[in-house]
């Protein structure tokens, strides 16, 4: 077999496979794994950034945050149908994306983490703020005719799977096809060395926008469909937790692997799922969690089986 | 300094009881019903996050109405127990938790949430799952319409009518100038908006409206913007910073002249009247949602009440006298798992099949008598609206005590309906 | 009120924040101006004082003085043992990478929180201030603990400068600073100089606690606007440097309650978050800071 029939083939059987556990999952667990598929989405996008571009960021919250509320507000304020609400929440995320990483990209390393985190931070009182308009810290539910998608009813619970499924579809196989490309390679050629990247004639502003921008869509595709596909729109969404999420997944899963910010959302959300049934401290192990990744497997798990085993893992 | 141990062993032991309540319950107090299946009660609880405090103590009011319940037989000869699942005090996890408790830990119907935010985040799913939840959460949110059908609060008043009871009875004995002073979220604003209207029409003012952000940890700066012709002030204010607040404000009048103030209780739930610089509250005013400290003329209902939760005659734990509870609140807990168990036993409920005629038996519900079951005093439900509503209580602080001054009737908190939820599908 | 009482107090309670936030900062811009490290967990350094505030005042039987006087030994001693054991275990471990670093102290972040939560729990608790003094002047009272903490943000600031200009220590710190490596080459042992460091910034952390708690609360949620306050006060100073850090606090103490007059706080704090951002983008090197 050719790597690259390895590759597809491997993101195709995934993906089959969590088509068909709709059928096998108690009703719990698979409601669990359609929320699952859209984080996973958010951290893909999280992913493109940080795990291929190297632009680590605290602020996605913000990205996410954009795609939730185009999408709710223009449902409730415009009474917007869902494919448009859906679609203007996809491209909020990426225009705040770019209108962000216009200023932050000038910043570098710590300096660009804590410029995102700012930007996350005003999005996030600025939201506040509107309150009148945009329902504030309580939130908003969105209407039961912004839910219906192709006559589809997100409120029942096989479209929803099957929403989100394509969602995350869509979203895996773009980001396989992306990093496989001529601009992946450019990306982390930018992660790895910026200076020789530059000489070879890449300019690596261009390249971290476009990245970036890309990453934000991947945000608002999820936000939007987050609040879309459970019905709720609020402002817990915008801080700064919803930024440290995606990071999280992304470490545990393995930076720059295609299926590693899946991975990592489907770990994360169980470890807190069953743990939170034994003890009240359950973000002591997401804290614990992320110490440990940094000191010892700065690469995650499918990082770790790339290094060892499977090398041909994108 | 006299001090004594703080009721960390207590808080501890709760985890841990909580941890094995429906075990308990379940295998150990009630051997008698062993062939017949419990009635599982989901709890959505704000064990930790920004309603951990209140949580903690819903937690035990809850688990005390538990063994009321099961010692006079549990629900239709069934007994009962209660799951309960950590929320955070996040709408996320929230709806997280009700599918949960819905779906892993097969619970009949879903109570307990208090913060408004998780409420609205989780009702839309409790409405796709078509399972009851009822909610003890203050918010206009549920009578506003902007929920469902499934979606009820038949334990506690909300804030329009809260506000717009009591006013006439500020403007008639503080005065008619008032300032507000409240968090700038929608539970201040609920408190803005109906209270300013209710002054208006009253015949009153409202001179001044002070939003703080909620993150503010320092208030004196917003005081010099309470005008000096007040005459009434009037502040509510929730979150970990409430006691800073409060005794700035009584720094900032110090023993100068000072308006008649006004409080929610909110201000000062779950905190000590005797705690250093609140010494300048006596003679003030605050609305009570229940009274904590033990009246003279309490009902033997409400003295069994204190004493089944473990609450002294001041409102503290009866292990820690600083161990103050919230009291103001922590009752909707205690009367809506009653009503559940009336709503059950008056629409027959046999298992999950049987959810929607306990909806529209709830539904049906309109005069609660004070009773054992109903703490807090006579209520009245509005089937259509969802919401229940009562008495309110307005009490003055005498020698460091909250002594009820006034209790306002359940006529003046009603307001037309805005929202028929009868007429929604289940 | 009319415009003079108003503006007393406007003066007086910008002062009181502008050492409120001197305080909470100086030890973020002291960790990151040696080490390179931005202390996410900075914030629960905060927390973690004031809590051990609240347990000390509570539980030794001493006179109010007394035992605020004890917190403000024995909190900074053990969280600087904290924050000692963080360095040994974790950052340097990291190599003192920043970006690694700051994920780390996020983590961090989440395990204090939590661990407060489960021993300390949920509720907001008063400390006792060690004096109880009211000044009332003809238009309003004021705290004369507050006045108090400003003197004292004074004695801790020229205290950690003269440690870090006269003393050998603030000499190792910042040759450390300056070249780690030549440092190195000169027989200084850098991993106990950033070991030390790091420890001494998470006392700072915990005096600034004591001294504050009295006017607030000690509650295990508090670490977070510190921490944000923090980062906009040692941003716009300047990263690192600590005379920057002072002239920012007291600007920033002192406009923020003149700003928040005319709009609203909300908008404040959104103008300042916003204007951080803008002063890492444009002038990286801090509105007072010297060039690099």
């Amino acid at each position: 077999m050719t790597p690259a029939i390895k590759v597809w083939s491997l993101h195709l059987l995934v993906l089959a496979l969590l088509f068909a556990a709709q059928f096998v999952l108690p009703p719990y667990h698979a409601t669990n794994l359609a929320r699952i598929m859209v984080l996973a989405v958010f951290a893909m996008g999280y992913n493109i950034a940080f795990g291929y571009t190297g632009l680590l960021s605290l602020g996605h919250a913000l990205f996410f945050a954009a795609g939730m509320y185009a999408m709710g507000l223009s449902a409730w304020h415009l009474d917007a149908q869902a494919w448009p609400a859906l679609i203007a929440g996809l491209i909020a995320g990426g225009a705040i994306a770019g209108a962000v990483g216009l200023l932050a990209l000038r910043a570098v390393g710590v300096s660009f983490m804590i410029v995102t985190l700012m930007f996350a931070q005003a999005g996030y009182l600025t939201l506040l703020y509107l309150n009148s308009w945009t329902g504030g810290d309580e939130g908003f539910v969105i209407a039961q005719n912004a839910r219906v998608l192709s006559g589809f009813d997100m409120a029942t619970d096989t479209p929803r799977f099957v929403a989100a499924f394509v969602l995350f579809a869509v979203g895996l196989l773009a980001c396989l096809w992306l990093v496989r490309s001529p601009f992946g390679r450019v990306m982390i050629a930018m992660r790895e060395n910026e200076e020789r990247s530059r000489m070879l004639g890449y300019s690596p502003f261009h390249v971290k926008l476009t990245a970036l921008v890309l990453s934000g869509v991947y945000a608002g595709a999820a936000g939007a469909a987050y609040g879309m596909l459970f019905g709720y729109v609020g402002a817990t969404f915008a801080t700064i937790q919803y930024s440290i999420l995606p990071m999280l997944y992304v470490l545990l899963g393995g930076a720059g692997t295609v299926l590693g910010p899946f991975l990592g959302a489907l770990i994360m959300f169980y470890l807190i799922d069953i743990t939170s049934a034994y003890t009240d401290a359950y973000f002591f192990v997401v804290g614990a969690a992320l110490v440990g990744l940094v000191l010892f497997a700065p690469q995650g798990i499918l990082g770790a089986l790339r290094e060892r085993v499977l090398k041909w893992l994108p | 300094m006299t001090q004594k141990h703080i009721g960390l062993a207590p808080s501890r032991r709760a985890v841990l009881k909580a941890a094995g309540a429906g075990l308990l319950t379940a295998g150990f107090a009630a051997p008698v019903w062993s062939q017949a299946a419990p009635v599982k009660l989901g709890f959505q609880l704000h064990r930790t996050g920004i309603g951990a405090a209140y949580g903690r103590w819903y937690e035990r009011t809850a688990q005390a109405a538990l063994k009321v319940v099961n010692d006079a037989g549990g629900i239709n000869g069934r007994p009962v127990e209660i799951v309960f699942e950590d929320d955070g005090t996040d709408p996320k996890r929230g709806a997280e938790v009700v599918e949960k408790l819905t779906r892993q830990h097969n619970c009949d119907l879903i109570f307990g949430p208090l913060f408004s935010h998780v409420v609205i985040g989780s009702a839309p799913r409790a409405a796709e799952l078509k399972v009851p939840y009822l909610v003890c959460s203050e918010g206009f949110h549920v009578a506003g319409g902007m929920l469902n059908r499934w979606t009820m609060q038949p334990g506690i008043t909300d804030v329009r009518a809260q506000v717009s009871s009591m006013a006439p009875w500020v403007l008639a004995n503080l005065g008619k100038k008032v300032a507000m002073v409240f968090p700038d979220y929608a539970f201040g604003h609920d408190h803005r908006d109906f209270f300013s209207a209710a002054v208006e029409a009253g015949g009153g003012q409202v001179i001044a409206q002070i939003a703080v952000p909620p993150t503010e940890t320092s208030f004196t700066r917003y005081l010099p913007q309470i005008p000096n012709d007040t005459e009434v002030l009037y502040h509510v204010m929730v979150g970990p910073a409430v006691l800073t607040f409060v005794k700035e404000l009584g720094e900032f009048y110090g023993t100068g002249a000072r308006p008649e103030i006004f409080g929610f209780i909110d201000s000062l739930e779950a905190v000590d009247l005797a705690s250093p610089g609140l010494a300048f509250l006596e003679g003030t005013h605050f609305w009570e949602g229940h009274c904590r400290n033990q009246q003279a003329d309490a009902s033997e209902f409400e003295t069994a009440y204190r004493a089944a939760v473990g609450v002294d005659a001041n409102g503290a734990s009866v292990s820690d006298a600083k161990d103050v509870s919230t009291y103001a609140h922590m009752f909707s807990v205690w009367e809506t798992l009653h009503i559940i168990k009336a709503g059950m036993e008056a629409s027959g409920y046999q298992g999950a099949a049987d959810r929607q005629r306990f909806v529209e038996a709830v539904e049906a519900m309109t005069d609660m008598p004070e009773s054992l079951a109903h703490v807090q005093g006579k209520k009245l439900f509005n089937g259509k609206t969802h919401q229940v509503f009562g008495h309110q209580f307005i009490s003055k602080v005498e020698g460091g005590k909250l002594i009820k001054v006034h209790t306002t009737s359940i006529e003046d908190s009603l307001y037309p309906d805005a929202v028929d939820y009868t007429t929604q599908s289940f | 009120m009319s415009f003079g009482p108003f503006l007393l107090l406007a003066v007086l309670e910008g002062t009181v924040m502008a050492a409120v936030l001197a305080l909470t900062a100086v030890g973020l811009s002291l960790v990151f101006g040696v080490m390179r490290v931005v202390n996410v967990a900075h914030g629960e350094f905060y927390m973690l004082g004031a809590v051990l505030a609240w347990f000390v005042t509570y539980y030794l039987p001493f006179p109010p003085l007394l035992a605020w006087m004890a917190a403000l030994i024995i909190a900074p001693v053990l969280v600087a043992a904290v924050a000692a054991l963080t360095d040994v275990l974790v950052l340097k471990r990291l190599k003192y990478n920043p970006e690694a670093t700051i994920m780390a102290t996020i983590g961090l972040l989440y395990m204090l929180q939590q661990a407060a939560l489960t021993v300390y729990g949920p509720d907001a608790r008063p400390v006792v201030a060690p004096f109880e003094w009211r000044i009332q002047l003809p238009w309003f009272g004021y705290s004369g603990y507050k006045l108090f903490v400003v003197v004292a943000a004074i004695l801790v600031l020229m205290a950690v400068w003269w440690v870090m200009t006269r003393t050998k220590a603030g000499l190792i710190m910042r040759a450390t600073q300056v070249d780690r490596d030549t440092a190195q080459t000169f027989g200084i042992n850098v991993n106990r100089v950033y070991a030390g460091t790091f420890a001494f910034g998470g006392a700072l952390a915990a005096v600034a606690a004591v001294l504050i708690v009295p006017i607030q609360q000690a509650h295990y949620l508090m670490g977070h606007d510190p921490l944000l306050l923090s980062f906009i006060v040692v941003i716009i100073g300047g990263l690192g440097s600590i005379r920057g850090t002072l002239v920012a606090a007291v600007i920033i103490g002192l406009s923020d309650g003149i700003i928040s007059m005319f709009f609203s706080p909300t908008l404040a704090k959104i103008i300042a978050t916003l204007l951080v951002a803008l002063v890492l983008v444009f002038r990286p090197q801090g509105l007072f800071g010297a060039k690099a």
